[in-house]
């Protein structure tokens, strides 16, 4: 049994005075794909920031292979090799896409992700590179936010909300990409509200609720019931 | 003839107007700060090059060899070790800080330098011209001008086409997610500082060598600036240079009508466009 490449442990998360996590602990074995569903205002995206340092955390609350990491500041966190597709894209407004992907992988970490392979993902982005991010489609600026992600050759991806506002086909097409871009061993966790599709992508899956984890477990095995009890706190 | 020669004067005076406004523009636009310092900065600048060239006995010119990297190298620290403090979602620590910063420089130079006048020795090239028709180009207004246009020209070459310039336009559009991208947003506003006193560095040379200076004059070069950046349009690097021209035009033309009206003019000038057009000439598109 290998070591997680990332562990989280009694994480207590706060808004100012106002506490969103509560002793929450999960981890991510590495290679593996990690759900987290949650009905609105679970804490998914509070745990999302935690995570890759935008909220700062006690130190030990957050490992990653073996380090911890929770108090670091963002681009500390980045530079160890996760990244974030925030919930919303959050696009560089300024920027176009091939500079909003650039902009991705200024850290210059090795790895297989360069523009030529976010292209190959993506075709509709090299039409489109020269323009500004804000001229695209929603579905189109998710794929800028993912390939934005990928540029910085992550270990650890996390995609927020991805589905959010789109589109069923152009979900499915975000989706589809989804295994070509986890095949070469990166870790992921995905914040998903659709929790066919969060199972359907995930070897294990946390339910969230309140701030607290309701449920974990393995993806394949675990019920429908378990998760409405988890969900609505039933 | 006299209007012509005021024209060209105050277009050259313009490219000068341009470089106090350029490290204001850049500052602002990457970082939100308005620094009521950057005058007196400039004229710290000043009182660099005439330590400098004085001490080595060089031309003020070659002395900004070293008074460029001495002012980027204080603009860094300035910013990580006292402005990045200010900066948050009010916009008020920072102005409170650097107008406490104002004060201190000006008293600090008055207490090194005293409050005479002072002016860089350019030299022979001070009082070469070159005559067009009736039209007498001095070499040196010249040299400054055409320096000016190159440096803004790099500086929009570099906000638009390098890496560098893509990281200050990355933070300035959303600083939490430059963080996640690996960028920190200390250093990045460090070197956007460390690059507005560069350029500020030569802006305070020329200034000193075009007319006398004393520990005072920082706060009408802080004006100039501002006039020239709201004229030329905000986050307009061009629009900037603009700015400068048609500032520097304003108040030639107001000293050719009655000598005591060369300031007043590139004032009222300013007040007017305001008025029509309260975005600047050239607003950025957005
Ligand atoms: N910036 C914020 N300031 C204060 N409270 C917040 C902020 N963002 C989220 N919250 C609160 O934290 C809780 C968790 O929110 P969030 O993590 O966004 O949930 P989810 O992503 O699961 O919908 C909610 O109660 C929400 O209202
Ligand atoms: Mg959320």
């Amino acid at each position: 049994m290998s070591e997680p490449i990332l562990a989280i442990s009694a994480l207590d998360a706060y808004y100012a005075d106002f506490q969103a996590l509560y002793d929450l602990s999960m981890h991510v074995m590495p290679g593996e794909v990690v759900a987290i569903i949650g009905a609105n205002g679970a804490g998914k995206t509070t745990l999302m920031r935690s995570v890759s340092g935008l909220i700062r955390n006690a130190p030990e609350a957050i490992r990653y292979r073996g380090e911890a990491i929770g108090a670091l500041r963002a681009d500390q966190v980045a530079a160890r090799g996760i990244a974030l597709v925030p919930e919303g894209r959050l696009l560089f407004p300024s920027l176009s896409v091939e500079e909003n992907l650039l902009i991705g992988g200024q850290m210059h970490r090795p790895g297989p992700w360069s523009l030529e392979r976010i292209y190959a993902l993506f075709p509709v982005l090299q039409e489109r590179r020269l323009v500004p991010s804000t001229a695209l489609s929603g579905g189109q600026q998710q794929m800028v936010a993912i390939g934005r992600a990928l540029m910085a050759n992550p270990d650890l991806l996390l995609l927020d909300e991805i589905s959010l506002g789109l589109a069923p086909v152009i979900i499915k097409t975000i989706y589809d990409a989804l295994p070509g871009i986890v095949e070469e061993g990166m870790a992921a966790v995905i914040v998903e509200q659709d929790i066919a599709k969060a199972l359907s992508v995930s070897s294990r899956v946390y339910c969230l609720q309140e701030g607290r984890t309701a449920l974990e477990g393995r993806s394949d095995v675990v019920t429908r019931e378990a998760i409405a009890a988890a969900y609505f706190g039933m | 003839m006299d209007w012509i020669n005021a024209i060209v004067q105050g277009t050259l005076l313009g490219g000068l107007y341009a470089l106090f406004a350029a490290g204001l523009s850049l500052i602002f636009g990457v970082m939100r700060l308005v620094n009521i310092a950057h005058g007196d900065l400039i004229v710290l600048a000043a009182y660099l090059g005439l330590s400098v060239s004085t001490v080595l006995g060089i031309h003020p010119l070659v002395a900004l060899a070293l008074v460029v990297p001495i002012m980027a190298a204080l603009g860094y620290g300035l910013q990580r070790g006292i402005l990045n403090r200010t900066l948050g979602d009010d916009l008020l620590p920072p102005l409170l800080v650097t107008f406490g910063l104002s004060v201190i420089l000006q008293n600090g130079l008055l207490e090194i330098y005293s409050a005479d006048p002072q002016k860089l020795q350019a030299g022979a090239i001070e009082t070469a011209s070159l005559q067009l028709g009736s039209l007498a180009l001095g070499y040196l207004p010249l040299l400054m001008f055409a320096c000016s246009v190159a440096i803004i020209a790099g500086l929009q070459w570099m906000f638009y086409r390098t890496a560098l310039g893509r990281a200050f336009r990355a933070t300035s559009d959303r600083q939490d997610v430059a963080q996640l991208m690996g960028l920190n947003r200390a250093h990045v506003f460090g070197l956007a500082m460390a690059l507005a006193l560069a350029v500020t560095a030569v802006a305070g040379v020329f200034l000193g060598i075009r007319t006398s200076f004393d520990p005072s004059i920082g706060g009408g070069r802080l004006i100039f600036g501002f006039e020239a950046v709201i004229i030329g349009g905000l986050g307009n690097i061009w629009g900037t240079l603009a700015g400068g021209v048609v500032l520097g035009i304003s108040q030639s033309i107001g000293a050719e009508i009655n000598p005591g009206w060369q300031v007043l003019a590139g004032h009222v000038v300013f007040l007017a466009i305001i008025a029509l057009r309260p975005r600047g000439l050239f607003p950025r598109m957005d």
